[in-house]
């Protein structure tokens, strides 16, 4: 029994968040989101993972060879695709939020300005 | 709330969190000794039963293709919202100059422009990395890779004549029409292969295509045609990104902000 993955995650997670609630500027805060998303790709690794497994994929070795759980790696790799464009959305956004308020300090932007 | 007081909310919060987590990590099955029923089967069936290698692209692209399918979505609506978010206003418009005098851009940018070293090795790269992406993106279905890894890969080659040039050159060679529409074409492509599996009754997503010969390029029904909708969407939409950003930089300099 090896709880490090998890406790990876789990370290990945409060860290991040800690980021986002110390954060005095838009893009530490997003890419703390990152970091806090990291930790999800970690958590899924680490429970598809299994000892000797090779990858899910046959191509050069016979149906039944030992693999990780395929099903957690299809959901990472959209994941990360996804918040990749997700980054450049909020980004976008801070940038707007800079445009019009003059600031990238979260605490300076207080009211929602219509 | 003061900062302080956040703050020290926070790390109590935290704490309390980290130590539930650590104790639910405690009980879950050890660490390379999880078997989930589900995963064991696919791996076992998925060669037999859709006659492709990539067990994870078949998840993907058959077994949670509706799954898949949100994503995407996700990543459209993302990138229409950072595409939007980014363009000119109509009330910045006034403030900026009209479109010819974008060509002036290398007299505002004070940047220098790329060494020899960088133009010659980003350029040497483009070719080989457009290929890979092609590579990667047709052959999802037989050996790791797809559409998600394969976009990305072929999103990277206009970044680096960007780095290797500047945005004029980049422009050249990315038509904004034809980045546009190959994002519309890879999503709607992904939701049209949807229907005729269910013109002949069955459901949403079933495949309708000749399965092939396991192992061949050409093999595995509607997967690679779903890849390869996946892998322009996902392609055209970061160059979409990408492209917003740079436009928007330009603004930006020509307005003489920063």
């Amino acid at each position: 029994m090896n709880p490090l993955p998890y406790i990876v995650a789990a370290w990945l997670f409060i860290i991040g968040l800690y980021g986002i609630v110390t954060s005095r500027n838009f893009i530490h805060l997003i890419m703390c989101l990152a970091v806090l998303q990291s930790s999800t790709y970690v958590f899924l690794l680490a429970i598809g993972y299994r000892i000797g497994g090779g990858p899910p994929v046959f191509a050069t070795v016979p149906v039944g060879t030992p693999a990780v759980d395929p099903i957690v790696q299809a959901l990472l790799l959209t994941d990360i695709v996804v918040e990749a464009t997700v980054v450049a959305l909020l980004l976008a956004l801070a940038i707007e939020i800079h445009k019009n308020l003059g600031t990238m300090n979260p605490d300076e932007v207080v009211e929602l300005q219509g | 709330m003061s900062r302080r007081v956040r703050q020290s909310l926070f790390i109590v919060s935290a704490l309390a969190l980290f130590g539930v987590l650590i104790s639910a990590a405690r009980e879950m099955p050890a660490f390379g000794h999880f078997y989930g029923a589900y995963g064991e089967l696919l791996n076992r069936e998925t060669v037999y039963e859709r006659h492709v290698t990539d067990v994870v692209t078949a998840v993907n692209f058959d077994w949670r293709g509706i799954d898949t399918l949100g994503e995407e979505s996700i990543l459209f609506l993302a990138v229409i919202g950072a595409t939007l978010l980014l363009r000119r206003q109509a009330s910045e418009a006034g403030k900026s100059n009209n479109d010819d005098s974008r060509d002036d851009e290398n007299k505002t940018r004070n940047v220098p422009l790329p060494s020899a070293a960088t133009r010659v090795a980003t350029l040497g790269l483009v070719g080989p990395l457009v290929v890979f992406g092609l590579y990667i993106v047709t052959h999802g279905h037989l050996t790791p890779g797809g559409g998600f890894q394969g976009g990305v890969v072929l999103a990277t080659a206009p970044l680096l004549v960007y780095l290797a040039g500047d945005l004029k050159t980049f422009k050249k060679i990315i038509s904004h029409v034809l980045v546009e529409a190959g994002e519309a074409l890879g999503v709607g492509g992904f939701l049209l292969l949807g229907l005729p599996g269910m013109i002949i009754g069955g459901a949403y997503l079933r495949n309708v295509l000749a399965q092939g010969t396991t192992g061949n390029l050409f093999s595995g029904g509607m997967i690679p045609l779903i890849n390869l909708c996946t892998g322009m969407a996902v392609a055209a939409g970061l160059i979409s990104v990408i492209y917003a950003f740079l436009e928007h930089t330009l603004e930006l300099r020509l307005q003489g902000k920063k």
